[in-house]
């Protein structure tokens, strides 16, 4: 297999990352509304950590995405 | 990374059409830096960039919503932002840190509106990012790692290294805890700065290749796209305020972890 070829796979391989930002993402989202329909009052003091475990999941599944970018346009 | 294109690709990109007369639309090219002006300190190349251009003009922005309105005891709608800004980061301060907050609010708020101000500009088409580089995500990131680790030094002494002991876990398994917690401290750093970065170089990078969908679809069938594209904006708004807000409550669960040693 010619090495470019190789490097685009990887590359592919590397974002399959973004799968679990998306699991991550629609399991806070998902726990969330379910928490917020069962107690609504005490919804909005949880909004923060809610705004604060979508940025950690999205950011751990955007790593994979910069090992691509990185297989793609370092090496 | 980003300007990794050939050359004869850049001048390409910058016409919009590549070798065979074909649309082609270089996602890359927009986190090119250039340099402006030309300075060097002895060896050291410190030329002024367009990625220096927007920073100054960041801190020019912040600077103006801050300290422009006029200071009244009804405020007006610019100083309601100026307000709002600084409750909402007094409010974070106040509820992970508590009491020994006041001293850091200077730095946190600082921090915090830099890399708004910073993300919203770069949300201006055919602007610069400052935030879409390592470079300048990680130069912030080591600031807040080298703060908070000589603030727990000066408050607690040699004590801080008990941050790195957990308490209340079998003594079998406390090596190896101990090691963790080592390594997760110093990848602290390189977590909170390649957050910021890859949120946004991946963000306007999609931007732009769903750009290059609307131009390449043509009018038959590019609203499709066009419609995604007006979504994804929005939704690019609200991680570039996302990304600002986490970066400081993480500077800010750190600077707890060394005023207020837990474990």
């Amino acid at each position: 297999m010619e090495a470019e070829a190789a490097k685009f796979i990887g590359a592919g391989l590397a974002s399959i990352a973004l799968v679990g930002a998306g699991l991550g993402i629609g399991m806070i989202f998902g726990n969330y509304l379910q928490g917020a329909l069962r107690n609504p009052a005490a919804a909005p003091g949880q909004f923060a950590n809610l705004l604060l475990g979508f940025a950690l999941a999205e950011a751990t599944g955007l790593f994979g995405l910069v090992i691509a970018l990185i297989i793609l346009f370092v090496f | 990374m980003a300007a990794q294109t050939s050359g004869s690709g850049t001048e390409l990109a910058a016409t919009g059409l590549d070798e065979t007369g074909g649309l082609h639309i270089d996602p890359m090219h927009q986190f090119e830096i250039h340099s402006l002006a030309n300075i060097s300190l002895g060896d050291l190349n410190a030329d002024f960039t367009n990625s220096s251009l927007w920073m100054v003009v960041t801190v020019i922005v912040a600077s103006l919503i801050m300290l422009l309105p006029a200071a009244r005891l009804v405020p007006g709608r610019m100083q309601s932002i100026a307000e709002i800004a600084y409750e909402f980061v007094a409010n974070m301060m106040r509820s992970t840190i508590g009491e020994g907050a006041r001293p850091f609010f200077p730095f946190v708020f600082t921090l915090f509106m830099f890399i708004l101000v910073a993300n919203m500009l770069g949300m201006i088409p055919y602007s610069f990012t400052v935030t879409s580089h390592l470079s300048v995500t990680l130069g912030l990131a080591l600031a807040v790692f080298i703060l908070a680790t000589v603030v727990g030094f000066v408050k607690h002494g040699f004590g801080y290294l008990k941050l790195f002991v957990p308490s209340g876990v079998p003594v079998v398994l406390l090596p190896l805890l101990t090691v963790i917690e080592v390594i997760s401290y110093f990848t602290r750093p390189i977590s909170l700065s390649v957050r910021l970065f890859a949120n946004m170089l991946a963000g306007h990078t999609m931007l732009k290749v769903f750009g290059g969908f609307v131009v390449g679809l043509g009018v038959l069938a590019g609203w499709l796209p066009l419609a995604a594209m007006v979504g994804i904006t929005g939704l690019e708004f609200l991680v570039s305020f996302l990304q600002a807000y986490v970066f400081a409550v993480l500077t800010c669960i750190y600077l707890n972890d060394a005023i207020n040693l837990h474990h």
